[in-house]
């Protein structure tokens, strides 16, 4: 009966040559040192397991082949054998601490979080992460970028299908980066494979982990804890930068942020703030409100002909910014910034028959904003 | 009271028509009852998984959206633990226990009616979610909070009262099982004589009792926290959302010993028949269930961690999952002692009980590398966890239910099943089971996370590879379906032993079983030996 398995394993093992990164069969030994050694310890445990499985499964094929009625056998009568029981109580034992050994030296190597040298907030958002950088005026959000196109298949799909974001976390090589994981509203798990962490993002708590990446390069990870309609829509794109190169992000970032702030102080007409609108409106709201506004009845309300919108312009700007607490609507004024912020109210009052023919100027928001 | 006058007299049979169901307090109408349920479950879950699996079929979204998969692998969870593995285990209790020991019934007949007739009212209520304004639950069988507290589907408040109703019903089975095992054993069956079947199924009902109630606080707490303004869970109001996962997990993992220990018990009995050979150890197999036992309370936050726990958490919860290893060995060890030098058969409850060591050994050494925690950060959530628990449930928990309906099928029946179509069941289960769930190892292995409804491109070739497996599983069992109706509808009579090399009181009845089991209880006290 194993034979089957064997076998579907060999057919699995020829075919992976064909299409190598296809049919990937194990652990990648990741970018990092613990990685490394997480993944010697995967492979030697492993090693172990089919170690005893060969035995036993061994002994077993053994009797089924030989001991069977058809071939005459006889059965013994032996039914208990002190000696043997101690022995196969023991020898397990031992493998068992052979194994616990070299796991609790990683593990502790894991939980020595001194000396971090850049620090980096990430805080999980119903279906985004927040980068914000200690000590650096630096915080961004991050999501899925693969258009909705793809994922309804009525486009073909990229190479990085659902593992692209629109602003990647940038972190320096041979830095020891610390990162504090929290979480806005339901249990997130912050997770890339190749710098083997995996932490909970948990709403009222702050967990701790860290990575030192060694070689330059782009790491791609996923939510790893469900958390609602999208969970499986929140990426992660870890971009390695030399020293050098990641101090140049750095002033970039801050260069394009005091852009935005001037920006904030123009006047800007409908038919802008309309186009730039709808784009933060699927980029941002329409996972929940869906792309023609019609909501999902339940869960999330219809903004098409929504009262609020129609009848409260004050309402309206204000669940958007400080959004509802307790339910999924967040507030979005700590979020995007103001023009963003008035593109999309004025999107949605005029868009899906809406028609309400105001537009909202981001030195309104502005004065609104937290 | 009608059936209670007629349970009096003598020698007759069950009264006629729907009432007997409905009434019934016999612990073999019950215990069918129970199977039917479970086995209606079985395959309302079976449909949801192949919802899941369709849609995962290939990349992006085709069949279902986002939210609906997660209502469906949601639903497809409860209603397996609660709805398909649990009552099973229950109806074959209710059915062979009071054989086994050799008593007349269960001890507890009218319990035994509500503790059935609860189940049916439970998962109407939990099906009926679906159909509700948000939908049914969504936030995976687990349901952490606080996604399935503040940010929870209105129909929640049904899932809670659904799962109360569960824990009402397994606390009830449990205590039936528990007193028809201590009170009911026929004069000379000590405790080192009961079969083990009864054995595993005593601890396990132990278990029951221990940890439904823990499940019920949870879940009230729920309650509280969504319609009463408390903050158990809830952050912003100074509550804990890990403290769910704590207490989830102290019912949890037990919980998954209670799907697992009445598989060791009945595997105990179908090996020695076919192996035609007394099993190997049993006091060490009595004992190895009993720490298996104990220690499932104490290795519950290895499912948690990630969530930050410090360091010395960490590492003893390490130290105590991985001891299970070694009463689970032992179980191993003596089942293969048996087969050795032994005069095997294959029939089909055997072939079953074969597959079950061999991949249920599968799922346990992926256990084992899942218990190491640096590891577990790169497995926790991905499909490597997906594999390990369905390698424990299907081949495991499943596969020794389906080998134990075949093995009792004749006895209770009076009828041998189709012996070409068993095996034809065995053979396209086994290569299903293995073609779904062994891929998901490498998918998991490659970074994929579980409970998403669509994926990256190079997780596609072994997902279409596990959803054709899963597709074969699932219409293989239609021949489980026909084989039973064609087995209770007639077919070549069986005698009382059934099987050649069966051992135990169930077998010194005639087959069919008379309607009350053992109306004098055989008397044990001059038999020599122990079991
Ligand atoms: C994670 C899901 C989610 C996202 C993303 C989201 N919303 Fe909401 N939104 C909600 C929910 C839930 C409510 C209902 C809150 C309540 O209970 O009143 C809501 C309510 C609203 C309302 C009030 C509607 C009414 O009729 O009461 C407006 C306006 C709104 N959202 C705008 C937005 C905008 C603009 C964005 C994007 C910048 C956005 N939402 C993104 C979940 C979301
Ligand atoms: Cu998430």
């Amino acid at each position: 009966m194993r034979l089957s398995t064997a076998a579907f394993l060999v057919a699995g093992v020829c075919i992976s040559q064909g299409a190598a990164a296809e049919w990937q069969l194990n652990l990648a030994p990741g970018a990092t040192e613990i990685s490394r050694s997480i993944y010697d310890l995967h492979m030697l445990i492993f090693y172990i397991c089919v170690a005893i499985g060969v035995v036993v499964f061994g002994i077993m094929l053994w009797s089924i082949v030989h001991h069977r009625k058809s071939k005459g056998a006889q059965a013994a009568h032996f039914h208990e054998n002190t000696l043997v029981e101690i022995i196969w109580t023991l020898i397990p034992f031992a493998i068992l601490i052979a194994m616990a050994l070299p796991a609790s030296k990683t593990l502790i190597e894991m939980y020595d979080k001194r000396d971090g040298e850049v620090t980096i907030q990430i805080t999980g958002y119903q279906w985004k992460w927040r980068y914000q950088y200690l000590n650096e005026d630096i915080d961004f959000f991050s999501s899925l970028s693969t258009p909705r196109a793809q994922i309804n298949n009525e486009e073909d799909k990229g190479e990085h299908y659902l593992l692209e974001v629109d602003n990647p976390l940038v972190i320096p090589t041979g830095t020891k980066v610390r990162f504090l994981l929290t979480a806005n509203d339901v249990i997130h798990s912050w997770w890339v494979p190749a710098l083997a962490v995996k932490k909970d993002a948990i709403p009222g708590f702050i967990n701790e982990a860290w990575a030192e990446v060694s070689d330059p390069g782009t790491y791609r990870g996923q939510c790893a804890e469900l958390c609602g309609k999208d969970h499986g829509f929140m990426p992660i794109v870890v971009e390695a930068l030399p020293a050098d190169q990641y101090q140049q992000w750095l002033a970039d970032a801050k260069a394009a942020k005091a852009a935005d702030a001037a920006a904030a102080d123009q006047e800007l007409s409908l038919e802008q703030l309309m186009s730039r609108g709808e784009a933060v409106y699927n980029s941002q709201c329409a996972a929940c409100h869906q792309a023609n506004g019609s909501g999902i009845p339940g869960a999330f309300p219809a903004l098409a002909g929504s009262p609020l919108i129609v009848d409260n312009r004050a309402a309206h700007l204000d669940i958007v910014i400080n959004g509802k607490p307790g339910t999924a609507m967040q507030a979005f004024g700590k979020q995007l910034n103001a023009v963003d912020l008035a593109a999309v109210i004025t999107y949605e009052r005029n868009a899906w028959g809406n028609d309400l023919g105001d537009s909202v100027q981001p030195r309104e928001i502005k004065a609104l904003q937290p | 009271m009608l059936t209670q006058a007629v349970a009096h007299e003598h020698h007759h049979g069950p009264p006629p028509g729907l009432m007997r169901w409905v009434l019934t307090t016999n612990h073999k109408d019950i215990g069918t009852l129970y199977l039917v349920f479970s086995l209606v479950m079985f395959l309302t879950g079976g449909c949801m998984a192949l919802v899941i699996r369709a849609e995962l079929f290939q990349p992006g979204l085709q069949l279902v959206q986002p939210e609906f998969f997660n209502q469906m692998t949601t639903m497809h969870g409860l209603i397996m633990v609660f709805g398909a593995v649990m009552p099973a285990f229950v109806g074959l209790a209710n059915w062979m226990i009071p054989m086994m020991v050799g008593a007349p019934d269960m001890a507890l007949p009218r319990m035994n009616n509500w503790s059935f007739w609860i189940l049916p009212f439970a998962f109407a209520m939990m099906l009926a979610t679906l159909f509700m304004e948000g939908g049914a639950p969504n936030f995976g069988w687990t349901f952490y909070a606080p996604l399935s507290t503040t940010y929870a589907p209105p129909s929640v408040t049904f899932f809670i009262f659904a799962v109360h109703m569960m824990g009402i019903s397994s606390i009830m089975g449990a205590i039936n099982i528990i007193a028809t095992i201590l009170n009911l054993r026929a004069p000379g069956m000590t405790m080192m004589k009961l079969p083990l079947f009864a054995w595993t199924w005593l601890i396990t009902a132990f278990l029951l009792i221990a940890v439904m109630p823990v499940l019920a606080g949870v879940v009230t707490m729920m309650l509280m926290d969504i319609h009463f303004g408390t903050s158990f869970f809830n952050a912003a109001g100074g509550g804990d959302p890990v403290l769910f996962q704590h207490i989830f997990w102290f019912f949890g993992h037990p919980e998954v010993y209670i799907m697992i220990l009445p598989a060791f018990g009945i595997i105990s009995h179908i090996i020695p028949t076919f192996a035609r050979k007394r099993l190997f150890g049993y006091p060490s197999m009595v004992y190895a269930t009993a720490s298996i036992a104990f220690l499932s309370f104490i290795v519950w936050a290895h499912h948690m961690f990630t969530v930050g726990m410090p360091l010395a958490g960490e590492l003893f919860f390490m130290f105590s999952t991985m001891l299970i290893a070694v009463p689970t060995g032992v179980k191993v060890f003596n089942w293969v002692a048996t087969m050795y030098r032994g005069s095997m058969t294959f029939e089909t409850p055997m072939l079953f009980a074969l597959a079950f060591v061999v991949l249920f050994t599968i799922g346990g050494f992926s256990g084992l590398m899942l218990a190491i925690a640096p590891v577990d950060f790169q497995y926790h959530d991905t499909y490597f966890v997906v594999a390990h628990f369905h390698y424990v449930l299907v081949p495991g928990a499943i596969f020794s239910i389906m080998a134990a309906t075949y093995y009792w099928l004749p006895k209770w029946t009076g009828n041998y099943y189709n012996e070409y179509l068993g095996k034809w069941h065995f053979w396209l289960s086994f290569v299903g089971v293995n073609i779904t769930f062994f891929p998901m190892h490498f998918i998991g292995l490659a970074g994929m996370p579980r409970r998403i409804p669509d994926y990256a491109l190079q997780f596609a070739d072994f997902n279409m590879v596990a959803s054709i497996g899963a597709f074969l599983f699932g219409l293989s069992q239609l021949l489980f379906v026909y084989n039973i109706i064609q087995c209770v509808r007639g077919g070549y009579g069986a005698d009382s032993r059934v099987w050649e090399g069966a051992e135990g009181l169930e077998w010194t009845l005639p087959s069919p079983a008379p309607y009350h089991s053992f109306t004098t209880p055989p008397d044990l006290r001059e038999q020599g030996g122990e079991h």
